[in-house]
């Protein structure tokens, strides 16, 4: 009988080697080069050395938390609307949504860049009318606003899903049972559209706390974030382990924040995904 | 009558959990046999293992006298028509019905006109070009029972197979089906939870219950000799109540010594007795053989139905006269209408009509279409 | 009401596209100025073409993603049925969640983490170029797959369960039950999961940057040397192009789906 039913799964067989090989080994190999030294003998130095990019945690965790906000609040009236447009509509404007999604990250990222650089759309515009220039590449607000830029869609799209599969019964029941507009969304819509939320923040804060394309061209090089740092010390063989470490305390961090998230979610749908 | 299919004392579990315990059955070419029963009583564990999708845990399956425990399904001279009628939904009806045929590498012409001539036998000619997605569920049945019928199976199994469809057509289909068999002679067993289809198409019955067969016999044996009182109960209305028979041919209950026609029990034997409520007429208390208070009425069309107390017992009678609630009548019944059981694990848990209602009865029956 | 959502989707998508806007406009540039329109040319499209670079690295992203879309496609969708008969709840829930981590993780841990196996693995074969064409499709195939599983999946919950069985019922061996059946049965899914395979593996920058060898280069990877270097318009030109094809392939199968939707309504009429 157990014969049997592994005779029925094998056609599995050949993902699951993959899987074991590709993606479980690679992951035990961050863990081995995180606690042990060139010479591969057991250290915790690695770990312990984390402490000098301390301020590199902190900036990271915080521009990817304020550019997910900032994501969400315009993200979710974005998706809102887009619900309330005639269905044909809807299409075109998802389209429009998915184009830059399906643009490579790099281009979206220049295109930033073209227009906030020094010599630049914007910068040119404001010479053009005497009000003098603004240095907008490097600063912190630039990387923020890339991130927001780049990574939009992502919030928009899963909140989009969700709602749009909201019975609309169910709003014409809550406002049958006495809920004004206002009422209807946030005691219907934002709660059954939680589902869609959280898969949106999680889309958004996990690319964004680990980029390093975005704060090197529209950071200017003048700080880091932990994107920026992991590719550095991946650049040359005596620094993988610190490289491997610091992507290891990474992981972890989402995978906590994960957790949390998916407690706050209770989603039986696993959440949404592209 | 030649022997088709055996089961011999098979056994069956999922996860520790008994589905059939120890079933021996005979079928006979040509019959048409219907395993009856409520959701959970093993009925299509029974089609499965017969049509090669589960396995005996104990026990053995014999088709025509060879023992078939370990031939694949797709080896078997049996075809099935499963319950959602499973119609490969990439595939119009042609090809639905061909699907068989082309693997057997049946040469072009002959596919043609054998699928021609099943789609005239179940009325749907023209239909070959289809999407079958987009056909209704009676016509989706019809490509089902053609398409499993098509390669002249010996045995084909039908799964509650009018289950999805709604009253009327499913009386169209009962006796569609039941033409179908008596023109191609193929034996039909047939899975079905609703005895009245049970009753009105097969050749013989075998109602089961918990994993066991409760009887087996023709559709007037099981009604007007049920053994014992599930049976009773589930086939028809029943009104079952402890009685004792002090001597062959007299049975007391309800206070009442009866005339009655079984015999064969010890003198004092506890026993439960069945009367059909058709079988009860109503007449005044005084010249009737028990006296109760009518509890309830209700007009079905063709009789009333009345529920009368007597001494704590209600009883469900069936009659062409009205009786008011509240009314003291008088209960006639005649010997012929008396029919005794043994006493059995089920004597007790039927045949009481105190916490009877329609509704719920209906409620019930949804739950087990839905479990099926 | 009506008015600000229609502002609100109006602003959004304006800054949406300004970036792109300007991006494609500046391609046709006439000099090298970036934020200065000094006249219109194709003078950057004949550079970028004029360079062998930008076909190599084409017709390598091409080859990459063909072949990773294939390979994944054929493992996804022999894992998506294997997973399907899994009758343990616990095998299937730890295939599933050791599936999804790549798609989970951040791009730059899943893109080290393989690198740091490929050097190990290279390092003790004694091989002198570790990482080349093979490291990075195996890369690409990772995490290619659970896209591909995840598309599959939907479908094979929404097929009746009872149609494999109905195949084997009429006389087909369980290998071609699966093939006239099953297969045909869940292809949506199975095409789907390959476009969107082709998709990611086309668009992927960090994935490559961390697996690649030398001497295999991408388009992503050529934008992102490119754009190490000094701002010229020869990348504009070059983005032009792929928003353009990516906005071809975009409406194409818009208008496919949308085409079987009508059909399959009016065939329901």
């Amino acid at each position: 009988m157990i014969k049997k039913n592994l005779l029925r799964s094998a056609a599995a067989a050949p993902h699951i080697v993959w899987s074991v090989l590709f993606i479980v080994f690679p992951l035990l190999f961050v863990a081995y080069f995180a606690f042990t030294d060139g010479a591969g003998a057991f250290t915790l130095e690695n770990i312990t050395s984390l402490g000098e990019h301390t301020q590199t945690f902190v900036l990271s965790i915080a521009l990817s938390i304020i550019a997910t906000f900032i994501c969400f609040l315009i993200g979710y009236p974005l998706a809102y609307i887009i619900t309330t447009a005639p269905e044909s509509h809807q299409k075109f404007y998802m389209l429009l949504l998915m184009l830059p999604m399906w643009t490579n990250l790099l281009i979206r990222t220049y295109s930033m860049m073209a227009i906030m650089d020094d010599g630049g759309l914007i910068n040119n515009i404001l010479a053009a009318l005497d009000w003098g220039q603004i240095h907008l590449i490097g600063t912190k607000g630039a990387v923020v606003f890339g991130m927001v830029y780049d990574f939009l869609p992502y919030m928009v799209l899963p909140i989009y899903t969700v709602m749009s599969k909201i019975d609309r019964r169910l709003l014409e029941a809550a406002r049958d049972l006495g809920c004004s507009p206002v009422q209807v969304l946030l005691k219907v819509i934002v709660p059954l559209s939680m589902s869609g939320v959280i898969s949106g923040i999680t889309m958004v804060f996990v690319p964004s706390i680990s980029t390093f394309y975005i704060s090197q061209k529209l950071g200017g090089g003048t700080f880091e974030l932990l994107g920026d740092t992991i590719e550095r010390q991946f650049q040359n063989e005596a620094t993988y382990n610190v490289g491997a470490a610091i992507a290891l305390v990474m992981m972890v961090l989402i995978l906590i924040s994960l957790a949390v998230m998916n407690r706050f979610g209770d989603d039986d749908e696993g959440g949404v995904v592209l | 009558m030649k022997r088709i299919i055996e089961l011999q004392n098979i056994s069956k579990a999922f996860d520790g959990e008994t589905v059939l315990d120890n079933i021996s059955l005979e079928i006979y070419d040509g019959e048409f046999i219907t395993l009856l029963g409520p959701s959970g009583c093993g009925k299509t564990t029974t089609l499965r293992l017969i049509g090669g999708f589960e396995t005996a845990d104990e026990g053995n399956v014999y088709f025509k006298g060879k023992r078939i425990n370990d031939v694949p399904a797709h080896k078997r001279h049996v075809n099935t028509v499963f319950q959602k009628y499973a119609l490969f939904p990439h595939l119009n009806v042609f090809e639905n019905i061909a699907f068989s045929l082309r693997l057997q590498k049946v040469e072009k012409k002959e596919i043609i006109s054998r699928v021609k001539e099943i789609l005239e036998m179940v009325s749907l000619k023209g239909f070959e070009h289809k999407n079958v997605t987009l056909l209704s569920g009676g016509q989706q049945q019809r490509v089902a029972i053609a398409r499993a019928l098509i390669s002249h199976p010996k045995v084909l199994l039908l799964d509650e197979p009018l289950g999805a469809l709604d009253l009327k057509l499913r009386k169209d289909m009962q006796n569609e089906l039941k033409n179908i068999q008596k023109q191609t002679g193929i034996t039909f067993i047939y899975v079905t939870h609703d005895q009245e289809e049970a009753l009105s198409m097969s050749d013989r019955v075998v109602v089961m219950s918990d994993g066991r067969i409760q009887q087996i016999g023709t559709p007037t044996d099981i009604y007007n000799e049920p053994v014992n009182a599930f049976v009773a109960d589930f086939i028809g209305e029943s009104n079952i109540v402890d009685g004792v028979m002090p001597e062959d041919q007299k049975v007391r209950f309800a206070g009442h010594t009866f005339e009655c026609v079984d015999s064969g029990f010890a003198p004092g034997e506890a026993v439960d007795v069945v009367v059909r409520p058709e079988d009860v007429d109503v007449v005044s208390p005084e010249k009737g053989h028990l006296k109760g208070t009518v509890t309830a009425v209700t007009f079905k069309g063709v009789h009333y139905e009345i529920i009368v107390d007597i001494g704590g017992f209600k009883w469900m009678i069936q009659s062409t006269d009205y009786a008011a609630e509240g009314d003291h009548i008088g209960l006639f019944i005649e010997p012929e209408a008396i029919h005794i059981m043994k006493k059995s694990e089920y004597s007790g848990l039927y045949g009481d009509y105190s916490s009877f209602s329609d509704e719920l009865e209906e409620l019930s029956d949804a739950d087990s279409v839905e479990e099926d | 009401m009506k008015l600000f959502s229609r502002l609100y989707l109006i602003l959004i998508f304006a800054l949406l596209y300004i970036p792109i806007g300007v991006l494609i406009l500046f391609s046709f540039n006439s000099t090298a100025n970036t934020g200065m329109l000094t006249g219109l040319s194709l003078y950057w499209y004949k550079e970028l073409f004029s360079s062998p670079d930008t076909f190599v690295a084409l017709k390598n992203t091409l080859v990459l993603a063909l072949s990773a879309a294939c390979i994944s496609t054929v493992i996804g969708t022999a894992a998506a049925v294997g997973i399907s008969r899994m009758k343990s709840k616990w095998a299937k829930k730890s295939v599933q969640s050791v599936t999804n981590i790549p798609m989970m993780n951040p791009d730059i841990v899943t893109g080290v983490s393989m690198m740091l196996l490929f050097v190990f693995v290279g390092g003790m074969l004694g091989l002198t170029e570790k990482l080349s064409f093979i490291t990075l499709l195996i890369a690409h195939v990772t995490f290619c797959l659970p896209y591909v599983i995840l598309s599959i999946q939907p479908r094979l919950r929404q097929m009746d369960k009872s149609l494999p069985e109905a195949a084997r019922d009429l006389g087909c061996t369980p290998l071609q039950s699966f093939f006239k059946v099953e297969l045909p049965t869940i292809m949506g899914g199975v095409v789907s999961g390959f476009l969107m395979a082709f998709t990611l593996s086309l668009d992927d920058f960090v994935i490559s940057y961390f697996t690649t060898g030398s001497s295999y280069q991408t388009l992503p990877l050529m934008i992102y040397s490119m754009t190490k270097k000094e701002v010229k318009p020869d990348i504009y030109a070059l983005s032009t192009l792929i928003i353009l094809s990516v906005l071809v392939l975009l409406i194409i199968t818009n208008v496919i789906s949308a085409r079987n939707e009508k059909r399959s309504r009016k065939e329901k009429k």
